[in-house]
């Protein structure tokens, strides 16, 4: 622990027991603020009408029915039990103590439900489609995420994220399309991921060369590469190169009749639930087993692992190539899913948003996927509510979850800490 | 920090383990040698430099494979090599040579055409797209050195573009008072937006990296929400999503007459060069910077206040990027404000700064490198159809081999130490 201390001594560890008021503050500030901005909305821009949330489709087993409520009413009443949870966040805090996670849960639901039915009201929200459509777009963030998540528990920042995802999409659809198969396309797509954190790997292990460095050439690399390789072959023989076929979707036989979650978890396709998979895989294997164990020490510690006989450098190594991996699968779901063809930079910077899960997910697989998940929703509200016509500017509904993201990681999440030798190279000697 | 005992061995400015922090370098040249030329001939003479030179000719060799590659007639004559491998060989030669002839007549001299004028033409475009590189890159090289690591520049270009367009369409003034406020509140609203991570980052501990990627995304929706509505931004009596052209009173002067499209933001960008060398080497403000960057912890114990220095850095390094979008805004694409002004700078500055080392009169040679491969591939693309996209790979490899020159001197077979 003296290690860790000396390198990050103005960051307190998220399990310290003394933890600074200011750190504490924070949350009941946050609750406060978007308590009042929401009765704003109450007292100046009150909508009339009711707002109908409809949680079946039309192909349930069960179908539940749906919910209306008249929206300015619910609204106010949801602005009271805001003010009541920022008043206990505040209580806790004047006595020392930390808000539960399960206040700020209650919260931001309240705090979403009242927005929906403000923005929704005389209209139906497909909760469904809304909660479906989150997993679909978190799909390559969860990956990415857990990539970043195990490259950086060995030690090694992986800022290359978004090339892997741009170059699993590109191997995806190239070769997805000369196999014939979308299988062909996802084997493909892991190796071109892994490909990349193989060079990343080689720079940053080998030559030592900054990892943040590495990572954002990497990205620019792969930007020009398959730019140009796009530009230069495969736009020219779009049939021949261009064309992969899809995954459909499978409905998991009894889950997918469970009313909401069933149509919301287990009608997807065959990525989606190779990601629950994931996901659980990752995290047991990072938490539970020896290769785990060896992986976090080395990236704590490079030191102390080297001295116990670990090899600290193949460790990364490997860990890096499983990362790229999971990564390419990430990349694959742009162009085997639901428009598959592959387009030039059309992964828009979502490495950069999985990298903003990994350290909102303070390092930590499940909970990195939670925040991409978050992500993920709040992105499908935007679209979601400008289809069904809210009052809100579209561009600023598109810009919500990157305001969410900074409130949450400057608010709520505060300083994290990274795993103590992250984005240092190991020398020996 | 025992991992960088390189650092302390080599304490050579510009020594290959400079490369490896780019927020903490080793001994600034300043402190030793007075005049920043000498740390330049310096640099020639400690053999980095040829390093510099090697790693540019290795990515241009694997640019011309990548070419060559994906060029038909050579893949043609490549089917018949064995009957008749002169073929192949000619197609190679051509390829390559009129790949590099477009490049350079793109970015340099023109031989094509007649007259002195129009033949140095492609230099002047080369200046010009360097402009913005240079300011961008300033700010982000400038960001790095106190150690943050400043991915918002697009964001604060469009920031800054939007505002300094708006003075200018809104604003009726003579244009010695005109262009300076607009562009001056450009770059303060540059500020502002860089100034947002540099206090969430001194407050609450928010990494720099996601808020200044979260805000290019705020930045872009904003802008195109104010392009999108008339009495905001949007051109009167417009359906889309651009403003007015800028008026004559602030648009950037051009230097060379009309005849050439270089307009006053290149000296902008001159003088950044030289503001941002005697910040980082001359005052005191620079100095805490460079101690905060090296080690955020020693300079807490020795007084200087961290938070309010994350805080001061990016608001200088906001304004340096502002600039390049008042650059954009008011002198390279004047017919109005679009969401696209930034025009991918915001993040070819990172290249910028990364092959710059952080240092000013480096980030000043890395732009006018970049903006010639710019010029020249909108010429070799016009040409001879290959993709643009090229430079890009040729940018990030030569970054990616300069940053490693171990890797350079094996594959050139160089001895191990240029000089002790």
């Amino acid at each position: 622990m003296t290690a860790l201390s000396e390198k990050t001594p103005m960051v307190p560890a998220p399990d310290a027991p003394v933890v600074t008021t200011r750190g504490l503050v924070k949350t009941p500030i946050v609750f406060g603020v978007v308590t009042v901005l929401i009765s704003l909305l109450v007292a100046f821009k009150a909508r009339e009408g009711d707002t109908t949330f409809r949680l079946a489709q039309d192909t349930d087993f069960f179908e539940l029915p749906e919910i209306t409520v008249p929206s300015t009413a619910s609204l106010s009443t949801v602005v009271v039990l805001l003010a009541l949870c920022t008043a206990a966040s505040a209580l806790l805090v004047s006595r020392g103590r930390r808000s539960p996670l399960w206040l700020v849960a209650v919260f931001a639901f309240l705090a979403l439900t009242g927005f929906l039915c403000w923005a929704a009201a005389g209209e139906a929200v497909p909760v469904i489609g809304l909660l479906g459509g989150s997993i679909a777009l978190a799909v390559p963030l969860v990956f990415g995420a857990l990539g970043g998540v195990l490259g950086e528990r060995a030690g090694v920042v992986n800022i290359a994220i978004d090339g892997q995802l741009l170059f699993g999409a590109f191997a995806a659809a190239m070769f997805g399309t000369i196999v014939g198969s979308p299988w062909g396309g996802l084997v493909a797509a892991m190796v071109a991921g892994a490909l990349v954190a193989v060079v990343l790997a080689f720079f940053a292990i080998n030559y030592f060369v900054d990892q943040v460095i590495v990572g954002v050439v990497l990205n620019v690399l792969v930007i020009g590469l398959t730019s140009f390789l796009f530009g230069q072959v495969m736009a020219k023989n779009s049939e021949g190169l261009n064309d992969p076929p899809h995954f459909d979707r499978i409905p998991i036989p009894v889950l997918g009749e469970i009313p909401v979650i069933g149509p919301v978890l287990f009608r997807q396709t065959i990525l989606v639930y190779i990601m629950y998979a994931a996901v659980l895989l990752v995290a047991w294997a990072l938490y539970r087993t020896k290769w785990g164990l060896r992986v976090r020490a080395v990236g704590e510690h490079p030191k102390a692992a080297d001295t116990v006989g670990i090899k600290v450098n193949r460790t990364r190594y490997t860990t890096l190539i499983i990362a790229g991996l999971i990564a390419g699968i990430g990349g694959a779901t742009y162009t085997l899913v639901s428009v598959p063809q592959f387009g030039e930079e059309m992964t828009d910077g979502a490495g950069y948003i999985a990298l903003a899960a990994v350290i909102f997910g303070r390092w930590d697989p499940v909970r990195a996927t939670l925040a991409a998940l978050l992500f993920g929703f709040a992105t499908n509200l935007s679209g979601v509510l400008s289809v069904i016509g809210s009052p809100v500017p579209s561009q600023f509904m598109l810009m919500l979850p990157y305001v969410v993201t900074i409130i949450a990681v400057a608010g709520l999440v505060g300083s994290s800490r990274a795993p103590a030798a992250d984005g240092v190279p190991y020398r020996k000697g | 920090m025992s991992n960088e005992t390189g650092a302390s061995e080599v304490p050579e400015p510009g020594s290959p383990a400079d490369l490896e922090k780019p927020g903490t370098p080793g001994t600034p040249p300043a402190d030793k040698t007075p005049s920043p030329w000498r740390g330049v001939m310096r640099e020639i003479a400690s053999g980095s430099a040829l390093v510099s030179v090697l790693s540019v000719l290795l990515a241009v060799v694997v640019g011309s494979l990548m070419i060559l590659l994906t060029d038909e007639t050579v893949r043609e004559a490549a089917s018949y090599i064995g009957a008749r491998p002169s073929d192949f060989f000619y197609a190679v030669r051509d390829s390559i040579l009129d790949a590099y002839t477009a490049l350079f007549q793109g970015a340099i001299y023109n031989t094509n055409v007649e007259g002195f004028e129009r033949r140095i033409r492609p230099l002047t475009e080369t200046l010009k797209y360097a402009s913005p590189l240079i300011l961008a890159g300033l700010g982000v090289g400038l960001a790095f050195r106190a150690g943050l690591f400043n991915i918002g520049g697009r964001g604060q270009m469009l920031l800054a573009g939007a505002a300094a367009g708006w003075v200018a369409v809104s604003v009726d003034l003579p244009m010695a008072l005109h262009l300076p406020l607009a562009a001056l509140v450009g770059a303060a609203a540059g500020a502002l937006w860089a100034g947002i991570a540099g206090v969430l980052k001194a407050r609450t501990g928010a990494h720099e990296v996601i808020v200044t990627i979260m805000l290019n995304y705020v930045g872009y929706y904003l802008i195109f929400y104010a392009l999108s509505r008339q009495g905001l931004l949007q051109a009167p009596g417009s359906g889309n999503p651009k403003s007015e052209a800028m008026p004559e009173s602030a648009i950037l002067p051009k230097i060379l007459g009309d005849g050439f499209n270089l307009h006053a933001g290149f000296l902008l960008a001159l003088v950044a060069v030289a503001f941002v060398w005697w910040l980082l080497n001359k005052s005191a403000m620079g100095f805490r910077f460079r101690a905060v960057g090296e080690n955020p912890e020693a300079a807490q114990a020795s007084g200087i206040h961290v938070g309010r220095t994350y805080t001061t850095v990016m608001l200088i390094a906001g304004a340096l990027v502002g600039l390049a979008g008042v650059n954009q805004v008011l002198g390279t694409a004047t017919s109005g404000v679009t969401v696209d002004l930034d025009a991918g700078i915001g993040f070819d500055a990172i290249t910028v700064a990364l092959l710059g080392r952080s240092r000013p009169l480096g980030i000043l040679a890395a732009g006018l490198l970049f903006g010639g491969l710019k010029a020249g591939g909108f010429s070799m693309a016009a040409a001879e159809g290959i993709p643009v996209e090229i430079v890009l790979v040729i940018q990030s490899l030569i970054v990616l081999f300069i940053a490693a020159p171990p890797l350079v001197r094996a594959i050139f077979r160089l001895p191990k130490e240029a000089t002790a």
